[in-house]
């Protein structure tokens, strides 16, 4: 009888903790996913804001706009032949 | 039962029960016969045909579903955008679902911006459907309101959209991709397997209501599209773009393609066709989306004349200084005539190119075999695709020299019966500037080539600096000088040729190098059917080599090589030049009002 109990004791009480360690590695895994979801949307979401600002940086700087601002708004011009003095290194 | 087994009771005695005995045993036999059945099904279920069930329960939870990839942006060679996929929202219903909401129509028709009465009339005609777009390809700020009204049957889904910030000025070389994000034109066609991902999958289980409650496994990770760095220059790209369209204005002309490349490399730095279409608003006809600097071929006319010469040194029989006799300015041959512009009497072989004498040019091909002139000519490309690999494009002309009478030779040596795209002649001016190798085209940034030795060395040098005369005071284009640096090219005008011969309408040509000292951009450039009242290549196409590359020199911080011009012309207006001729004091005093910009860049570099 207590060889019995000596054996049968502790796989009774494997069973039991691995029994809990399964739910409980379950749970993490659910969390976890849900996290990794959750993480991934946002890294879309700053993977299209990224988009986004690059195409209005294109917009807003392409070379024809900076042009007419440049001459337009900022009154820049090239100087006159005139106006320019060379010098020799 | 018991009516059978009567007799035998009443023969044990009359008093007694039923017999419970044997009852218990009929059940006993029974309840094992249940328990034999259920666990010979559950055997068959778990061991026998547990694939088929286990597939029947996955079919019931675990969804494959793709993972969304977005195409690849293409840059131009310092990384900036000009092409970008975005996401958009198009927004769609459920007709079956809607309607048994009509209240809430109102407020979905206000949020969509449409008319309530054609939003019903839309929905109720496909009120036993379970699909329709209400508004595609909305921006996600828009799409948000619409959603947050949570109206039963309305979703959204996800799709992109390729936008091109630079819009008409890079149009032809991009392409376009269809509703599917699919290439469909141009360079998005050509890398499309690059520049497209691999949408990937993954098994999840997803509980009654369509959530996801688990990741089972990763069946195909994503791959998102590449990005496709091109060669092309987006400053030079709008320059090109300015200085053509201005010219395509001044001389009424009805279309123009230009081409800049990388002499060293072959890279191409930028590409423009006009007129152009915008790539974000296809409404255009299909033919103005044609990239034509590589798909259209034209008779060159006097660029060619350049290589001409680079045979007939060749062979060693002249030099750049021999003389050739052009008077009276015609020469009949066969039964046909050679004409020059004007008779300009004794010419070396350098004045040829200087005064683009078409009779020059006839003699020294006549007196070399045919196949020697087709060899050169082959080994710059001509007749040859540039190696680009852009859809479409065109190899243009070079027929056997087997076939060539002495007219052919002679008008191939100034440039018709042959053809080629723009791109090929800027490709074959290069090979000049780059010590004689030709290197075949590419679109992609460091995507260059194996080049192959056109000709010696040696010779491209010599040939440079006869090309440079051409933008000199003598030449017929010095408008296309650039302040500051010394400038090799050559102007071309030669008449559109129609079925059975040629029309009264003209092509107006210029390619060129700079800097000449040591080259690092060939430039080739076409203007279709300029008004005829000033046709000459020399007064329509090159000046917009001079005003394109005195910016982009300045631009790309290429040193000038020619600065005594500069010191020459800064401190006041110098005496116009001594050539009586009107057209080039013109010219001059105009190459003086255009030189503002690189010298400014001159003192600045000098002063820091």
């Amino acid at each position: 009888m207590n060889w019995r109990l000596l054996i049968g004791l502790p796989l009774l009480l494997g069973v039991i903790v691995t029994a809990i360690s399964v739910v409980e590695s379950r749970q993490q895994h659910r969390q976890l996913s849900v996290e990794m979801t959750a993480l991934e949307i946002q890294r879309d979401e700053l993977n299209i804001e990224f988009g986004r600002l690059q195409l209005e940086q294109a917009a807003l700087g392409k070379t024809s706009r900076i042009e007419r601002v440049a001459a337009e708004q900022l009154l820049m011009r090239s100087p006159s032949a005139t106006e320019v003095e060379v010098l020799q290194p | 039962m018991t009516a059978r087994r009567l007799p035998v009771r009443r023969i044990q005695g009359p008093q007694r029960g039923p017999n419970l005995r044997g009852r218990l045993r009929l059940m006993a036999v029974l309840l094992g016969l249940c328990g034999v059945a259920l666990v010979a099904k559950a055997a068959e279920m778990q061991l026998l045909r547990s694939e088929f069930y286990q597939a029947k329960g996955d079919a019931r939870f675990v969804r494959e579903i793709a993972i969304p990839t977005s195409r690849g942006m293409i840059t131009d060679r310092n990384g900036e955008p000009l092409a970008i996929s975005t996401p958009v929202e198009s927004i769609w219903a459920s007709p079956r679902e809607l309607l048994k909401h009509p209240a809430r129509l109102a407020d979905l028709a206000m949020a969509l911006e449409q008319p309530l009465e054609e939003l019903k009339a839309r929905v109720e005609a496909r009120a036993e459907r379970d699909f329709v777009y209400l508004r595609r390809r909305m921006t996600p700020d828009q799409a948000e309101p619409v959603m947050a009204l949570k109206i039963p049957g309305v979703y959204s889904t996800r799709e992109y959209q390729r936008f091109y910030p630079l819009g008409d000025v890079a149009a032809h070389v991009l392409g376009y991709t269809n509703i599917d994000d699919q290439g469909q034109e141009g360079l998005e066609l050509a890398f499309n397997d690059w520049l497209t991902g691999k949408p990937g999958a993954k098994r999840v289980i997803k509980d009654r209501l369509g959530r996801v409650v688990e990741n089972i496994e990763l069946v195909r990770a994503a791959e998102q599209g590449r990005t496709l760095e091109l060669s092309l220059d987006r400053r030079l790209q709008h320059l090109v773009h300015r200085e053509l369209q201005h010219a395509l204005l001044e001389n009424a002309a009805t279309s123009g393609s230009a081409v800049v490349l990388d002499v060293a490399t072959g890279e191409i730095l930028a590409m423009v066709n006009l007129p152009s279409y915008n790539p974000n608003l296809l409404e255009s006809v299909p033919a103005a989306r044609r990239n034509r600097a590589v798909t259209d071929v034209f008779e060159p006319g006097s660029v060619i004349k350049a290589f001409t010469v680079a045979a007939a040194l060749e062979t060693g029989r002249v030099m750049p200084d021999t003389v050739i006799e052009t008077s009276p300015g015609y020469m009949p041959l066969a039964n046909h005539v050679v004409r020059d512009i004007r008779n300009f009497g004794t010419l070396t072989v350098t004045g040829l190119l200087t005064k683009s004498s078409n009779i020059a040019a006839t003699k020294l091909a006549l007196d070399m075999p045919n196949e020697h002139l087709h060899d050169v000519l082959h080994r710059f490309g001509f007749g040859e695709l540039s190696g680009s690999g852009f859809p479409g494009e065109q190899a243009g002309v070079l027929t056997a020299p087997q076939g060539w009478g002495v007219v052919e030779k002679a008008t191939i040596s100034y440039g018709y019966g042959l053809s080629t795209t723009v791109l090929q002649l800027a490709q074959a001016y290069a090979a000049l500037g780059n010590g004689g190798v030709w290197m075949p085209a590419t679109f992609v940034h460091g995507g260059a080539g194996e080049g192959r030795a056109a000709i010696d060395p040696q010779l491209a040098q010599t040939m440079l600096g006869m090309l440079e005369t051409v933008t000199g005071p003598q030449g017929s284009a010095q408008r296309a000088g650039v302040p500051g640096y010394r400038v090799a090219g050559k102007t071309g005008t030669s008449r559109r040729s129609i079925a059975g011969g040629y029309e009264k309408r003209y092509i107006s040509v210029f390619a060129g190098l700079v800097p000449a000292s040591k080259p690092r951009y060939a430039m080739a450039l076409m203007i279709n059917d300029p008004d005829p009242k000033q046709y000459y290549g020399g007064l329509v196409a090159a000046p917009v080599f001079g005003r394109v590359m005195a910016d982009a020199l300045r631009l790309l911080d290429v040193p000038p090589d020619n600065v005594e011009q500069l010191l020459a012309a800064a401190p006041a207006v110098p005496a116009a030049a001594a050539d009586a001729l009107t057209l080039e004091a013109e010219s001059v005093a105009e190459a003086l009002d255009a030189a503002a910009g690189p010298e400014m860049q001159a003192a600045d570099g000098a002063t820091r």
